[in-house]
């Protein structure tokens, strides 16, 4: 059997394999399909200090083999996390890794220094691609300046693991990339949501409340691929490959542009326990061919 | 409650106009304990070889057979995912995340005191059908009110017929009252206890005008689109006086009390 673990940091996963955030809850929603040590960790929903209550319905558009989102960090805040939902999580045999947002440099600080006393949370996820927030989110990641300020901020205050997770919705990634690594970021997750838009021809009117969305699916995966590919060859520290995974191939294809590890999102709603099997799959493919272990095949496209 | 993912097997399907009826067993092979269902709960139905359909379809439960290990869907084709769904094949299999959702809650007070009216328009009328067996089986006679565009949408009414009273609308005059459901006599002739309503958005929030005005007490099945329906995801929110809850988990079934943009 090929080693399917590989290192995010100073973080060990058991497996490639993650939930990326705002898909999967805080895990405990698919505790009845998932078997959560077969899963190499969980992204929590994206938390903010103070709680929200999100953007207005309707939130959601399919669009072709994909959905757009615009459901605006929607959570309790992070008292409520740390008194109400990480007692309920914090046994789940997996790596939980929460995923911090915020409106300003203060916001982000706070919270990431709020969940830096909880033990079990090894890592968090700086999210500074979320364009589902008016103030914040987004607007960090598309500027070198800004998310300097913001990842150095954080850095001082967090001693675990962390992520910043990156905005595709710029002109060219690898900058910001670059940016996180200089000022200390352990890895990069990528690709956040591309901002889209949808209207209903018959009402004349956009689908989502707030006009524009966050697209995310299989029909991002061709440019979430090359936004790895490009990354990995940029920075030193591990990439995370995301968009649109729904299969142990796809998955590989993240693996082999250079992804050290691999989360899934849009998928899990079609198929709950895609997360495991897309694990089991890596593990078959690594058997199949001989591999030893997943880390031999990062980045190893040739060409 | 737990929840399930399999395939059914489907054994039937009886389509009228855009409606189709699937009689889906769960196969004992499987080795699948048949779940537990209430009335107003809904499963996520995976859409097969429908390209252009890339999340699951929310589909309320019918009806359900325990004994013979059989749900109920009443489809309407709406768009390519229902067509799809509903142009499956007896033998075909369809794949259920089930069961989802909360469902309609049971009359709690003495049951010869409770006046009980299910109101549905169109499809709607789905659930209601599942929570009128319920009902009978604990003792109620709930009066049935349902309203559709013409008397050929209307999809099997004996099965109502069977439980309780049976009121009709018509838009087009073809049967029953012309009009929508708040138009039907019965209700300014009876006084009912507990409203229970399923269809077309404008349609729930006229019953609710009418429960609201006369302070009965009524529950609302919501049609919000989901993208997970197993409350992940925070797409199917609805303002409550709670905040925005999930239809999904919270809901779909929703007293009009709490509902706070239909008060007024
Ligand atoms: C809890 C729940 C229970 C349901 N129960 C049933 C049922 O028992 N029988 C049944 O036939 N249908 C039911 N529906 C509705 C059904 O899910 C939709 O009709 C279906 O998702 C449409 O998919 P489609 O691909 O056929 O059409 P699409 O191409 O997705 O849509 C066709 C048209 O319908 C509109 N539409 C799609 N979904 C919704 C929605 N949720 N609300 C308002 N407009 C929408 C679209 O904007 C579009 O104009 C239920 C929905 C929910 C949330
Ligand atoms: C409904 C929904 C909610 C999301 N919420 C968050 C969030 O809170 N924080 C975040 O960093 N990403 C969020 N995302 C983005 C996903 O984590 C992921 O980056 C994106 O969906 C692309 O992956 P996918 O194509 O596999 O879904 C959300 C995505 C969806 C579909
Ligand atoms: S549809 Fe995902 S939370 Fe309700």
């Amino acid at each position: 059997m090929a080693k399917l673990e590989t290192d995010i940091g100073r973080l060990n996963l058991r497996n490639p394999v993650l939930a990326a955030s705002g898909t999967f809850g805080y895990g405990l929603e698919y505790s009845d399909f998932v078997d959560f040590s077969q899963l190499g960790g969980i992204i929590t929903k994206g938390t903010t200090i103070e709680p929200r209550q999100g953007n207005d319905y309707p939130r959601m558009a399919e669009t072709p083999s994909g959905m757009l989102n615009a459901v605006g960090l929607q959570n309790g805040g992070a008292e409520q996390f740390v008194s109400d939902i990480y007692p309920s999580i914090k046994d789940i045999d997996t790596s939980i890794i929460v995923n911090v947002c915020g409106s300003t440099v203060e916001d982000y600080v706070s919270c990431a220094a709020r969940i830096d006393t909880l033990e079990k949370i090894p890592a968090i996820e700086l999210n500074i691609s979320c364009p589902n927030v008016k103030q914040g989110g987004m607007a960090f990641g598309t500027n070198r300046e800004s998310a300097a300020e913001v990842i150095r901020a954080v850095r001082r205050v967090y001693r675990k693991t962390l992520i910043v997770k990156l905005s595709p919705n710029v002109t060219d990634i690898t900058l910001i990339a670059r940016t996180a690594e200089e000022e200390g970021a352990d890895a990069v997750s990528l690709i956040n949501t591309l901002l889209g838009m949808a209207i209903d021809v018959d009402a004349r009117r956009p689908v989502l409340s707030t006009i524009t969305g966050g697209l995310s699916g299989a029909c991002i995966k061709p440019v979430a691929v090359r936004m790895v590919w490009q990354t990995a060859r940029a920075v030193k520290i591990p990439v995370i490959g995301i968009g649109g995974i729904s299969s142990s191939r796809d998955a590989l294809e993240f693996i082999l542009a250079g992804a050290t590890a691999v989360q899934i999102g849009a998928a899990n709603f079609i198929d709950p326990e895609i997360s495991v099997k897309v694990a089991g799959g890596i593990g078959e493919y690594l058997d199949r061919n001989g591999i030893d272990s997943v880390k031999d095949i990062i980045g190893a496209i040739n060409s | 409650m737990k929840r399930y993912i399999s395939d059914w097997n489907v054994l039937q399907t009886t389509r009228k106009r855009d409606v189709c009826l699937l009689r889906l067993g769960l196969g004992e092979e499987e080795g699948k304990a048949f779940p537990d269902v209430l009335p107003g709960q809904f499963v996520q139905v995976r859409v097969d070889n429908s390209p252009s359909t890339y999340l699951r379809r929310p589909i309320s439960i019918h009806y359900t057979i325990q004994e013979e290990r059989e749900i109920w869907l009443l489809v309407r084709i709406a768009g390519e995912g229902t067509k799809t769904i509903a142009e499956t094949k007896a033998g075909g299999k369809l794949n259920l995340i089930y069961p989802l959702g909360n469902g309609f809650s049971m009359p709690e007070n003495n049951v010869e005191q409770q006046k009980l009216l299910l109101v549905g328009g169109g499809v709607g009328a789905a659930p209601l059908l599942f929570l009128g067996k319920r009902l009978k089986e604990s003792g109620y006679v709930p009066d049935f009110l349902l309203g559709g565009y013409s008397m050929e949408n209307f999809f099997d009414n004996s099965q109502f017929e069977a439980i309780g009273r049976l009121f009709l609308t018509t838009e087009d005059g073809s049967g029953g009252t012309k009009g929508f459901v708040t138009d039907h006599p019965v209700l300014y002739e009876e006084k009912y206890d507990f409203i229970y309503a399923c269809g077309p958005l404008p349609m729930m929030k006229s019953v609710a005008r009418y429960a609201f005005a006369r302070h009965i007490r009524c529950e609302v099945s919501l049609e919000n689109t989901m993208a997970c329906g197993i409350g992940a995801c925070l797409c199917c929110v609805e303002k409550t006086g709670r905040g925005n809850v999930r239809t999904c988990i919270e809901g779909p079934v929703f007293n009009i009390v709490d509902l706070e943009s239909w008060q007024n």
